[in-house]
């Protein structure tokens, strides 16, 4: 079964089940997408992928719409890049997209999204988790509001930067019910003030977070973060033009997961898994994403030296 | 989903109902789930009489196993057990999924058998959606067994006491290939015992820990004239060796493939470069059989592959090019033009069922633990995994994992709270063959008498010198799971 829409004049025939999303990607009609991803269940979060489509009155997020006979879709309306410009020009106003993929600097280009025009950034603030819906005061007009914060480093496997947070969703769901089944964080606050939270904001190690990192692997913007790579980053000398990219199979149980391991200087650096396998859809567990160390303590002393300063003294001989 | 697990485990959390079982009592809540079965009339008759045999055997053996009677020995309430038969009898599709707490047991065969005899009752096998699934607990354990590294078996499961499956070997290798089959690791220790085997070449395995009554096991080990280790670490096994060849990490550091739970053949990659002088396996091996006068040359791991596929039907249609393209592939996979396999037993469903014949019900009889409880040692200890480690924690320790225990003895609260003993303290436990000192936890996962610690780290404290070698004469698994204990606090 399939079903023809026309987009932008052409007439586009997927199989039934399609989204609006998957009828653009099959023309190759480039559609930015933030808070989507393959192995995840859309949820409308960030409307950067929004279409218009004839009789409908507002324009319809592309990666959660299904085909259906006969829609008429249009991608380059005014009415759709002034949309998709205005949703990135607000994200880049108020988030620090430093590290975000970086299609979306392409995104940002393509649609003239100018996050400057809003004014001087805000400086962090270090009470975005204990504010409550309602009491903050209304902007001064002088500075654009940030979400920025400190980062919050409380375990030695992954970091949370939620400064660089544009609450897509995706973490949320990846702990919850599209992998993990965890449900260790979710959205709290309202508005601006609205946030990804543990239980009463508790710290990751007192959380019920089971540390499989399915959320760093669909966080966008680098919000959620490798250790590894956090320092190395921070050191200066995290250089994606010189890794490695390797399938191979995890060492632990029998599941049989694959593993991406990325490895810069003879050192794995991080570890991602593959979307588009059968086993388990990109999906890992806390060993098969973090329990790579043993092949690269080496010496007696670094038995406990995590990988970022290993590098970092091979890096400074 | 329902579990059956003496833990109130995050899988049993996670299901529909939870069967709190008495460690153990495995065969006694299978025989129960299928007298009642029989006896409300839900057997898939046809099934039953097409594509197995004995049933009359099967129905006399469970005859006892009341659900009042089940109810007594499994601690699970006769109606939750009905309930359970009604389910997986009458539901569309069906599959029984277990692991080590089934086989890690003296009766570790049985207990599987008499598995199997529910999948047979109901016809819950050989379909798609439905099947016996047993879990591997290790990421090759399959592929161990698929390449021939049992006592009795060749690449692909064939017989060793078949002619001509080993005269394809005798003729492409060049030598005889003796038909005796070779000792399992629990005969082993017991030739061991008898000095007859003088020497051990042990391949990335830590028997040392691994094993059950370990302070037994390294005796026998500190006996031997001589010992090879080849492995990535000096473990407790390769600090008793007489020779290390370091080993290169295969699944990062070398190529070749593994076979996961699922029968599927996947490739591994070389990320990285082994430190050091360490080589990959392959490689000590083919420098090893030069040394011994077997000069084979140094094969790619591809090379033996491909001589694999050509010794082993159910691998010939796997080359490296399919694994590659497709994802891997699961076995069996005769030919280049064979998708692979999703489920086994398809068979049984077949018209005209092949010259194997029908599958035959085994009855089996429930025995408990062999290592009873008693005044002197009253409650039940059961060991397992934690989420976060590995095994006897070579691999696994080497991260930082923020929810590593450590060698903890976890205890139920009631529990605690009766003996007095407390979170953090520090007790001695004792079994019938050894005592180690541990600290204590609560969890909520356990209840009263039931107590509960992992394997992974015996360098702080050797939970196997208190777990006993009784092994199962079919599997030769020794009973991890099942051993009595006494607390004291120190």
């Amino acid at each position: 079964m399939s079903v023809t829409v026309t987009i932008n004049g052409q007439s586009v025939s997927v199989p039934d089940g399609a989204t609006l999303l998957d009828a653009c990607r099959s023309e190759e009609i480039d559609t930015p997408t933030l808070c989507y991803l393959e192995n995840l269940t859309p949820v409308n979060a960030c409307r950067v992928c929004v279409v218009e489509v004839e009789g409908s009155r507002t324009l319809v997020p592309a990666c959660s719409r299904p085909a259906e006979d006969g829609m008429v879709v249009q991608t380059e309306t005014d009415r759709v890049k002034h949309s998709r410009k205005m949703v990135l020009e607000f994200l880049a106003s108020s988030v620090d997209l430093s590290t975000a993929d970086s299609a979306l600097s392409g995104w940002m280009e393509t649609y003239g999204a100018d996050p400057s025009r809003y004014g001087t950034p805000a400086p962090p603030t270090e009470d975005r988790d204990h504010r409550h819906a309602g009491h903050h005061a209304a902007a001064s007009g002088e500075v654009t509001e940030t979400v920025a914060q400190p980062p919050k480093i409380d375990n030695g496997l992954y970091m949370r930067d939620y400064s660089k947070c544009i609450l897509c969703y995706k973490c949320v769901e990846a702990c919850g019910e599209d992998a993990q089944n965890t449900f260790a964080i979710a959205v709290a606050g309202r508005g601006f003030d609205a946030r990804i939270s543990t239980e009463f904001d508790v710290g990751l190690t007192e959380s019920a977070c089971v540390f499989c990192g399915n959320c760093i692997a669909v966080c966008p913007t680098g919000a959620l973060m490798f250790r590894s790579e956090y320092e190395l980053r921070q050191a200066d000398v995290w250089n994606e033009d010189e890794q490695n990219v390797t399938r191979t199979i995890c060492s632990y149980c029998g599941v049989g997961c694959n593993l991406e391991l990325h490895t810069q200087d003879n050192r794995i650096v991080k570890v991602t898994s593959p979307m588009d396998h059968s086993v388990t859809d990109g999906h890992l567990c806390i060993k098969g994403r973090f329990g790579y160390e043993y092949v690269q303590n080496l010496e007696d002393d670094l038995a406990t030296t995590p990988v970022d300063v290993v590098l970092r003294s091979v890096r400074g001989r | 989903m329902y579990a059956v697990d003496p833990r109130l485990t995050s899988s049993a959390k996670f299901a529909d109902v939870w069967l709190g079982i008495d460690v153990g009592s495995d065969i006694a809540l299978a025989n129960t789930i299928g007298r009642e079965i029989i006896a409300a009339g839900l057997v898939n008759e046809a099934f039953v009489a097409h594509s197995t045999m004995d049933f009359e055997a099967y129905k006399a053996g469970v005859e006892e196993w009341t659900l009042e009677r089940g109810e007594e020995v499994t601690g699970v309430p006769a109606e939750i057990i009905k309930q359970l038969a009604h389910d997986y009898a009458t539901a569309e599709t069906a599959q029984i999924c277990w692991t080590l707490g089934i086989t890690e047991h003296q009766n570790g065969t049985d207990n599987v058998i008499a598995l199997i005899s529910l999948a047979l009752l109901t016809g819950h096998v050989g379909r798609y959606g439905s099947g016996l699934v047993p879990i591997r607990g290790q990421n090759n354990v399959q592929g161990g067994g698929d390449m021939g590294a049992l006592p009795n078996k060749l690449p692909g499961f064939q017989d060793l006491e078949d002619d001509e499956a080993r005269g394809k070997f005798d003729e492409l290798w060049g030598v005889e290939v003796p038909a005796e089959p070779g000792l399992h690791i629990s005969l082993m220790l017991e030739a061991m015992e008898r000095e007859e085997i003088t020497a051990l070449y042990v391949i990335g395995e830590n028997p040392a820990q691994s094993e059950a009554d370990s302070e037994h096991v390294r005796k026998l080990l500190n006996n031997l004239e001589f010992i090879v280790v080849q492995d990535i670490f000096l473990t407790a096994t390769a600090e008793l060796a007489d020779v290390v060849f370091p080993a290169a990490a295969g699944w990062a550091e070398g190529e070749g493939t593994s076979t996961s739970s699922e029968r599927r053949v996947q490739r591994i990659r070389k990320a990285i470069n082994p430190p050091g002088e360490a080589r990959d396996d392959l490689d000590i091996l083919s420098a090893l059989a030069e040394k011994m006068g077997h000069g084979w040359g140094y094969p790619t791991a591809e090379q033996v592959w491909d001589e694999l596929r050509a010794l082993s039907p159910m691998h010939a249609g796997m080359s490296y090019e399919r694994l590659e393209s497709e994802g891997g592939l699961q076995w069996p996979c005769p030919s280049l033009d064979h998708p692979g396999t999703l489920f086994l037993h398809a068979w049984l469903w077949d018209e005209v069922l092949p010259p194997r014949g029908p599958a035959p019900f085994i009855p089996v009889k429930w025995v408990p633990p062999v290592d009873p409880l008693s005044d002197d040692f009253p409650i039940r200890l059961t060991t397992g995994r934690a989420l976060d480690s590995y095994n006897t924690g070579v691999q696994s320790g080497g991260y930082r994992s923020p929810i590593r225990k450590g060698a903890v003895l976890e205890i139920c609260e009631a529990d605690g709270t009766n003996w007095d003993i407390h979170e953090g303290d520090t007790v001695k436990i004792s079994s019938r063959r050894g005592a180690i000192e541990v600290p204590v936890i609560y969890a909520d996962s356990l209840r009263p008498g039931l107590t509960f610690m992992t394997f992974h780290h015996p360098d702080e404290a050797d939970v196997n010198k208190l777990t006993l070698d009784a092994w199962d004469p079919k599997s030769g698994t020794a009973e991890f799971k099942a051993t009595a204990i006494r607390i004291e606090k120190v």
